[in-house]
Formats: structure tokens, C-alpha cells, sequence
């Protein structure tokens, strides 16, 4: 459904370079990555909202890299909302349809469909000034669906609202995707988001895709340090490998089975690595002792950074567990993990 | 309750002093012709002419600004090119020069000694001593104001809102008409008046390019040179107070567009 090849643009001191992205029909398409990579702009890009300095976007089938964006069939939905301030909610939503040959009892249908969609019936009259976030976010989506575009553009949709909306936004969004022919492409920053409502995604860094595949092969399967460290697999270390025995910076790993040729790292989750103040007598073969060189506070859990042989290794721990072991800087610890759990890349 | 700060003092002074400077005067302006004079003045064809040949050409310089300044404001608050800033400057220059350099720099391009004065005289356009005239300079001094005050206005409004409405389908003249144009036209009237207010106080220029038909604060420089100043009080009373009440029916338009949107 979209596809762009070799695609490069310039923007001021920013460049995309090499853009190849390919989302099928009807797929929910995430477009990951830290601030400043560049998603903004790809999504823009294919919006028409930017110019490309070379390669090409097409939009289903068509070559649109010339096409204004009135042409492209693209919706798009931003993170302010971007409502029409002077126009009710009846007004946005009904906005596109005069640019389109739609018949006056589809449209009407349709605006019946994505009012109960969205529950906006008591908000029809009202201005956007005086709605909440999460009712803003669903009246932009309905006014963006209202022309049932080819593609939907989602520019970080639940960053600028409360945890509560979130969830709701996140939850119309699922609905809007399976009852819509529309192909949601969304950018974000937070990979939990994509985990939750992708197929497929793209990881960005820095002008560049890193990695492109399913959301479950991106989680598993990261094809660089940045990668994994963007979906949260905090431990990598480069490896040698000796048959079912890896070896990092002084400490020797028993894997289940060899890893594919080529591997030059070995990574795991933090969450995956348990933490006790003896040594464990548990299947988990992998067990070693180290030192706690930091505990660091993330709200909801604890992170400690544990140190063997020169290697930090990171774990993460509940609250209660750091109370019920009594960790503390400085202390002697046991750390284990299950040879399942190591990721090769 | 604390006492307060010298610093509070200074800044209060000042504000009362600068307050006296701007009201005193023109308090003292407005109240010294007598009723009967201010009649009088009001029936005289003269005095009637010249106001509202004043209040229709500052209008009328308005107006040519709107049409003509608002694209430019759309230009300088949405792009960015190079010469950006060279441009801005020229848009300021009016402001900066001197009022009868104006008025001569405006006749040099209209005389007959040029091809522009050519071509106008040819075409049967006369600048010196019309109202033709008076337009063009109160034009000239009072386009940076309506431009500076639309580019304002149009930076203030969000690309995206704009971007959305393209993807909507809208093509960039639709956009500018349904979403722009009326999320500035708060601005619009703002700069429609600073651009009328600075035009309808035009002298210096005005009585260079047309000291004849007589805009009101040309007669009133007459009646000041020929009669002395209680002769010329009367007529500056019924321009000040006409362009007053004209600017508060426009700045109550405003304020009531600028709560419904």
C-alpha cells in the first residue's frame, strides 16, 4: 500500500537517507524510534507535506512522490490534534467531504458509523476548545476517516494524553483498524505502544532504518546494539562462541544451542535475569556472582546494575523483592538467567 | 501588608508621569473650543469636506493594503528563503523615513522626468494635487503596519492545521479561505486598523504630493497659520473624536469575532 524506494530528503541540517519502507493493505504499521530520528518527517513525506530530493513514495500502486497532498488519498492525525478551532466537532468531521464524491446517504452512514465508533454523539455541536484530550484524539480520527482514505498517518497520537485516554485511544484505534479498509501507519517513540497495536513495524535511527520486520521479530530478533537497546534489551556484550559455550570479558555462558553464523553480540532483558543472595540451585544453569554497583529508582520498579568480571549487567526488580532482599550498594549478589532467554545477534 | 519596594515607586511614578504626558494634552485640546464653536466648526462645508475626505482615503489606503499586503504576510510568516530579512527591512522602510521624504520620493517616481510619471500622465492619472495622490501616500506609510500585524496573526496559526486540511482534500486556496483567512481575520482587522490609524494621521507626506483637495490635518495646519490656534482646535476636535468612535466599532467588531471563534 505505500512503498518507498531509496528515498532521501534534505531539511535544513536533517537528512533521511536510503528510506526503503514497504506497508501491505489494510496493515497496522508502526514507525519506531528516539526523538530527532526522523519518523515526523517520513511520515510528512509521504503526506506530501515535504519535499523529497530523490527516490519515490508510492501510495496503492501509484507513483504520488509529485502529487500535492490533496491527491495522495492520505489521511494523517497529530499528536496537538490539530482541530479546527473556529468549527464544531460536526463541522471537522464533515470537513473533507466536499473534496470527495461521496454519495449523501453514504456519508451520512459513515458519520453515523464513526460517531457511534468514537461515542461522539454529545459532542457533535460543541467547539474543540471545549473538549478533553482523549475526546480531541477521537474527533481527529473520525475526521480523518470520514473520507476513508487510502493510508491514515498517526504522528505519536497518545504521547500528549493522560494515561487514562491513552488506553481509550489506543483501544478506538484497534477498533477503527479492524472495522476500516484503511492502512494505519503510526510513528512513536514508545515501543510498548507498538508492541500493543502492530503487525509489523521500523525501527529509525538518525535519519536511517535500522530494522524492518514484525513487531515479534524486532522484540526477539534486534539487528544492532540500538535496536536492542530500543526495545529494551538493556544487557549486550560482544561474544565469542566455543560450541554450546559463549564467552564475554571473562565469563563463560552456556547457550541451548549454537547461534546462527555471523553473531557478534548476545544480548538479554533485563526482566529475564534473577537476582538472589545465594547461589541458586535451579534448572537456570547460567549463575554467576557480582557486586551491585547502582539501584536506580524508575517509579514503578527498580533497575540494579550488577557488576561481573567488568561486565554491568542490568536487571530489574519490583519494589517489594529489593525490600525483601535488602539490596544495597556495594553487596555481594548472585544473578541467573535461563540459557533461553539470551538473544544473538 | 509589606511595605513596598523603592523600585515599585520609580516604576509607578513613571507610569503616572507618562499617563499626564499623553492625556493632558489632548484633554486639554478637546475642552478648550467652546459648544457653540464645535457647532459652528460641524457646519462648515470646508471642515466637513476634509474629514471624510481624510477618513476615505486612510479607508481606502486600508483596503489596498488588505488586498495587496495580505499575500505578502502569508509569504514572510510561512517560508523561509533566503533575502527573508532584506525583505522584512524594505516592508519596514516607511516607517523609518521621514514624512516629507516620503511625499518626495513618491513625486520623483510620478513626475514627468520619469517613465512611470509618463506612463501615468499618459494614461490621464494625475498624483500631484489629487486624491489619487493622497492614496498612494497614505498607502505607502501605512503598509507595514497592516503587514506586520497579518504576518503576526498568520505565524500564530498552526501549519498543521493547514496540512490536515490539505490531506482532507482541500487545495491551498480552499485551505487559506476555510481555515487562514478566518483564523486571522482577528489580525486582519487589527492591521486594517493600525494601517488606517497611522494613515489618517499622515500630514507631513500628504502636504507635499497634495496640499489641495485638503485632508483635515492639512486644514488644520491652515487654520493654524492663518487664524492661530483657537481657530484650528475646533476642526482637530471633530477628526480626533470621528476616528475614535470609527476605531471602537471596529476594535467591539474584534473583540466579539475573536470570543465566537
Amino acid at each position: 500500500m505505500i512503498e518507498t524506494d531509496r528515498l532521501h530528503i534534505h531539511l535544513g541540517d536533517f537528512r533521511l537517507r536510503d528510506i526503503n519502507v514497504s506497508v501491505e493493505e489494510n496493515e497496522f504499521f508502526v514507525l519506531m524510534g528516539p526523538t530527532g530520528a526522523g519518523k515526523t518527517v517520513l511520515l510528512e513525506a509521504i503526506a506530501g507535506l515535504i519535499n523529497v530530493q530523490n527516490g519515490s513514495i508510492r501510495i496503492g500502486g501509484r507513483d504520488v512522490t509529485a502529487f500535492p497532498p490533496e491527491k495522495r488519498g492520505v489521511g494523517i492525525v497529530y499528536q496537538d490534534y490539530s482541530l479546527f478551532p473556529h468549527m464544531t466537532v460536526r463541522e471537522n468531521i464533515t470537513f473533507g467531504l466536499r473534496y470527495h464524491r461521496i454519495k449523501k446517504a453514504v456519508a451520512r452512514e459513515r458519520l453515523h458509523r464513526l460517531v457511534a465508533d468514537l461515542n461522539l454523539d454529545p459532542l457533535l455541536n460543541r467547539l474543540p476548545t471545549n473538549l478533553s484530550g482523549g475526546e480531541n484524539q477521537r474527533v481527529a480520527l473520525a475526521r480523518a476517516l470520514m473520507i476513508e482514505p487510502l493510508v491514515l498517518l498517526l504522528d505519536e497520537p497518545l504521547s500528549a494524553l493522560d494515561p487514562r485516554f491513552r488506553e481509550e485511544i489506543r483501544g478506538s484505534l484497534k477498533t477503527l483498524h479492524k472495522n476500516t479498509q484503511t492502512t494505519f501507519l503510526m510513528v512513536t517513540h514508545d515501543f510498548a505502544e507498538a508492541l500493543s497495536l502492530a503487525e509489523r513495524a521500523a525501527v529509525m535511527n538518525d535519519g536511517c532504518i535500522e530494522q524492518t520486520g514484525s513487531v515479534e521479530d524486532i522484540f526477539r530478533k534486534p539487528v544492532s546494539t540500538f535496536v536492542a537497546d530500543f526495545v529494551g534489551m538493556k544487557n549486550f556484550f560482544t561474544v565469542t562462541f566455543a560450541g554450546k559455550q559463549a564467552r564475554i570479558n571473562g565469563l563463560e555462558i552456556d547457550i541451548a544451542e549454537p547461534p546462527p553464523d555471523g553473531c557478534t553480540y548476545l544480548a538479554i532483558r533485563p526482566e529475564d535475569i534473577v537476582l538472589s543472595t545465594e547461589r541458586l540451585h535451579s534448572s537456570m544453569r547460567n549463575s554467576f556472582p557480582g557486586t551491585i554497583s547502582a539501584l536506580i529508582d524508575q517509579g514503578l520498579y527498580y533497575e540494579v546494575w550488577v557488576e561481573s568480571a567488568g561486565n554491568l549487567f542490568k536487571a530489574t526488580i519490583t519494589k517489594r523483592s529489593l525490600i525483601e532482599l535488602g539490596l544495597r550498594e556495594g553487596m555481594n549478589i548472585h544473578f541467573s538467567f535461563k540459557a533461553t532467554a539470551l538473544h544473538f545477534f | 501588608m509589606k511595605a513596598k519596594e523603592p523600585f515599585f515607586w520609580v516604576n509607578i511614578s513613571c507610569g503616572i508621569m507618562i499617563m499626564a504626558f499623553i492625556v493632558l494634552p489632548l484633554m486639554e485640546m478637546l475642552t478648550a473650543p467652546s459648544f457653540s464653536m464645535i457647532k459652528e466648526t460641524i457646519r462648515d462645508k470646508d471642515v466637513l469636506r476634509s474629514i471624510w475626505l481624510s477618513i476615505y482615503t486612510a479607508g481606502l489606503a486600508a483596503i489596498i493594503a488588505f488586498v495587496f499586503g495580505t499575500p505578502l504576510a502569508y509569504v514572510l510568516a510561512r517560508t523561509q528563503f533566503a533575502g527573508k530579512r532584506l525583505i522584512e527591512s524594505i516592508v519596514d522602510l516607511p516607517i523609518v523615513i521621514p514624512h516629507p521624504v516620503v511625499g518626495i520620493a513618491i513625486l520623483s517616481v510620478a513626475g514627468k522626468n520619469h517613465w512611470i510619471g509618463q506612463i501615468l500622465s499618459d494614461l490621464g492619472i494625475r498624483i500631484m494635487g489629487s486624491v489619487t495622490g493622497i492614496v498612494i501616500v497614505l498607502t505607502f506609510v501605512g503598509l507595514p503596519f497592516y503587514i506586520n500585524a497579518v504576518k503576526n496573526g498568520f505565524e500564530n496559526i498552526s501549519p498543521r492545521l493547514e496540512n490536515v486540511s490539505r490531506s482532507l482534500g482541500a487545495s491551498m486556496f480552499s485551505t487559506f479561505f476555510r481555515i487562514t483567512f478566518p483564523l486571522a481575520r482577528r489580525s486582519m482587522l487589527i492591521g486594517i486598523i493600525m494601517c488606517s490609524a497611522r494613515a489618517i494621521s499622515e500630514f507631513g507626506a500628504v502636504v507635499v504630493v497634495a496640499y489641495h483637495p485638503m485632508i483635515a490635518p492639512v486644514m488644520i495646519y491652515e487654520r493654524f497659520e492663518a487664524y492661530g490656534l483657537r481657530y484650528s482646535q475646533p476642526v482637530a476636535v471633530w477628526l480626533v473624536t470621528v476616528c475614535l468612535v470609527l476605531f471602537l466599532v471596529l476594535r467591539i467588531l474584534t473583540l466579539r469575532t475573536g470570543k465566537s471563534s
